[in-house]
């Protein structure tokens, strides 16, 4: 996938690179800035953190942020109930956050475009062992399936990327293997054949290139779900190791104590839409940039 | 949908079912390794485990136990609790009316503010508050529930603190009900006052489940409304001089209404899956909320059947929605 949209990139003269930046309008740049926000924020998190984020203090835990009564300038959001500093620990969390979002998506995207290419072109009994696949896969509700999944398969990363990666290729091959079939039915299609691609061939050259502005869509998208996914597996406590910290389980302390300090729970439910939102409108904007018959 | 696509529905049906219980048994019996090690207390003396194995009938060859294990399964024989040490079916079948009560409200609110809001929104076509409430619409669907719930937490039960945000009813309030279903027995025995009680308890969990649902609706069916303006038939009636609310009301609306069921109708079940996360956040005594302990306990038994009902429920509604879906087409209606 990546190879394909850097065949877009290249192939487009650069005038044509830009009429598709200005068409991706507002979104495309908000949802970018946002993106790169918490991108920036993960990779620099060492420099930016003005605290460890494990670091306790409990002769002021449970500050407001500076700016409220009782504020203290060295904790700029405040500190948890066991004095560490929520600014960090936000921080920091931003590095698993990116981190699920990268490979889950990626894994999840690669599975199921080569599950749906699969069932798209070949059709008969393929089509209907991975249909019949997704199916099943549908009936179970994603989120307590990704709880019982990461539960089973025990605490750490690599399960919380399993568990998201497992429940949700069927969103991709899903939309792939419609948009195939669609795609396959075209002239451009039929004229491959006739001048003898293989079938290989044909997707690799000249389908999968028609996907891709879909593709970067449902990646934003599922980008955003997998934050969530991992902030909801946290929040319960299934997630990575006990001390690391994340948004979820953040939110988690915070409605403990949400009559004595709501900030704690308030700033990490901030981080997270502010993600989502960035991640959803990048795709949006992506998707308006690339899609090849407005670039016709 | 024609009625062929309804009986291929449901032949469908069965296969899924199967399939679903592969996976729970793959999930739950097979992924694990060894049950046995999840259940027993430290210092079981080897003899210990092997009764139990044979109890269990984890001696067996996998295939064979996954045949006893199905046959049990139809037959409603859940298996017990392990850490509340009580028949799973009686568990989910005590907590699976407040799950019930809980989304059924949540249908409501969404169903009645995703109507208001297309028909704003189709009234004000063509002005500039039509962006708004585009706008505001896309914001609802783009924060999902659990963030909904959170938000709605901190809002109304934290820092304007109108409605309680923990538990089904005020422990200090004694329930009298005959049913689990409380909500609904105490409104059709006339007990207002319980019925209020639950009602304050229900709403933000309710309402969290309910506004991306109604974003949707309201997307969807504006739309539709927009499409079906458009339409000759709409317009002739605009000709002869029919108001635009009454041709929205009789003419348009009843064939907005089929795309919308049709859409929203599948969404239904990602607000079920949504009670999950809900329910725990608020504390409410629901099968979602009871699936969270289960896994948090490494309840196995209790897991499994949680599984399968949440399957069951989302099969069946699916099903549903494609049956109301065909009732509202008049085209089949009228064969």
């Amino acid at each position: 996938m990546a190879d394909a949209m850097a065949d877009i990139a290249l192939t487009l003269p650069p005038s044509r690179l830009l009429a598709g930046l200005k068409r991706g309008g507002a979104r495309l740049w908000v949802g970018a800035a946002l993106v790169a926000v918490l991108v920036l924020v993960a990779a620099f998190a060492p420099v930016l953190a003005p605290h460890d984020p494990l670091e306790q203090d409990l002769m002021s835990a449970q500050l407001p942020p500076a700016w409220m009564q009782g504020g203290d300038h060295a904790y700029l959001l405040g500190t948890d109930s066991l004095g560490r500093c929520v600014l960090s620990r936000l921080i920091y969390s931003a590095r698993i956050a990116v981190a699920v979002a990268l490979i889950a998506a990626t894994l999840a995207a690669l599975i199921g475009v080569a599950l749906g290419l699969f069932a798209g072109s070949f059709g008969g009994w393929v089509d209907q062992l991975i249909s019949r696949l997704i199916d099943v896969w549908m009936a179970f509700p994603p989120v307590l399936l990704s709880i019982v999944l990461a539960a089973v398969i025990g605490a750490g990363l690599t399960s919380v990327i399993a568990a998201i990666v497992v429940v949700d290729w069927t969103r991709f091959a899903r939309v792939v293997r419609a948009e195939t079939m669609v795609q396959l039915t075209r002239d451009y299609a039929a004229a491959a054949r006739v001048i003898g691609l293989s079938r290989a061939k044909l997707l690799r050259l000249e389908v999968l290139p028609n996907l891709v502005p879909l593709l970067v869509t449902l990646l934003a998208v599922e980008m955003g779900i997998a934050i969530l996914v991992e902030v909801i597996l946290s929040f319960v406590g299934i997630s990575v190791a006990g001390d690391t910290p994340t948004w979820g389980s953040m939110i988690a302390e915070g409605r403990q104590i949400v009559y004595q300090a709501p900030w704690i729970m308030a700033l990490p439910i901030v981080c997270i839409i502010s993600s989502v939102i960035g991640l959803n409108l990048l795709g949006d904007g992506l998707r308006l940039a690339l899609d090849p018959v407005q670039r016709s | 949908m024609r009625w062929g696509e309804i009986i291929k529905r449901l032949v469908l049906v069965p296969p899924t079912l199967f399939g679903v219980a592969v996976i729970v048994f793959v999930l739950l019996r097979v992924v694990p390794g060894d049950p046995i090690a999840m259940m027993i207390p430290p210092g079981a003396s080897e003899a210990d485990i092997t009764r139990l194995r044979a109890l269990y009938g984890l001696d067996q060859p996998i295939l064979q136990q996954f045949a006893t294990w199905l046959g049990q399964v139809a037959s409603g024989d859940l298996g017990r609790s392990i850490s509340v040490r009580q028949g799973v079916l009686d568990l989910l079948l005590a907590r699976l009316p407040a799950t019930i009560e809980l989304a059924l409200l949540a249908t409501v609110i969404a169903v009645v503010l995703g109507v208001l809001v297309a028909l704003a929104g189709i009234l004000l076509r063509g002005r500039r508050a039509e962006w708004a409430v585009d706008g505001g619409v896309g914001a609802l669907l783009a924060i999902p529930d659990f963030l909904w719930a959170l938000i709605l937490l901190l809002l109304f039960g934290v820092l304007i603190p109108w409605l309680p945000i923990s538990g089904r009813v005020d422990p200090q309030i004694d329930i009298d009900l005959r049913s689990n279903f409380y909500l609904l027995e105490s409104l059709l025995t006339g007990r207002f006052d319980t019925a209020s009680a639950l009602l304050h308890h229900m709403f933000l969990p309710a309402l969290a489940l309910a506004l991306p649902f109604a974003a949707l609706v309201a997307r969807i069916l504006k739309a539709s409304l927009a499409d079906a303006e458009d339409q000759d038939y709409a317009q002739i009636a605009r000709a002869r001089g029919y108001s635009r609310p009454a041709i929205l009301l009789h003419e348009v609306f009843p064939n907005a209404l089929i795309p919308t069921v049709a859409l929203g109708g599948v969404q239904l079940t990602l607000l079920l899956g949504g009670t999950v996360l809900v329910e725990r956040i608020f504390s409410y005594e629901g099968i979602g909320n009871m699936a969270i302990d289960a896994v948090i306990n490494r309840d196995f038994p209790l897991i499994q059947g949680l599984v399968l009902t949440f399957a069951v429920l989302f099969i069946a509604l699916n099903l549903a929605v494609d049956l109301v879906v065909a009732l509202l087409d008049p085209r089949l209606r009228h064969g």
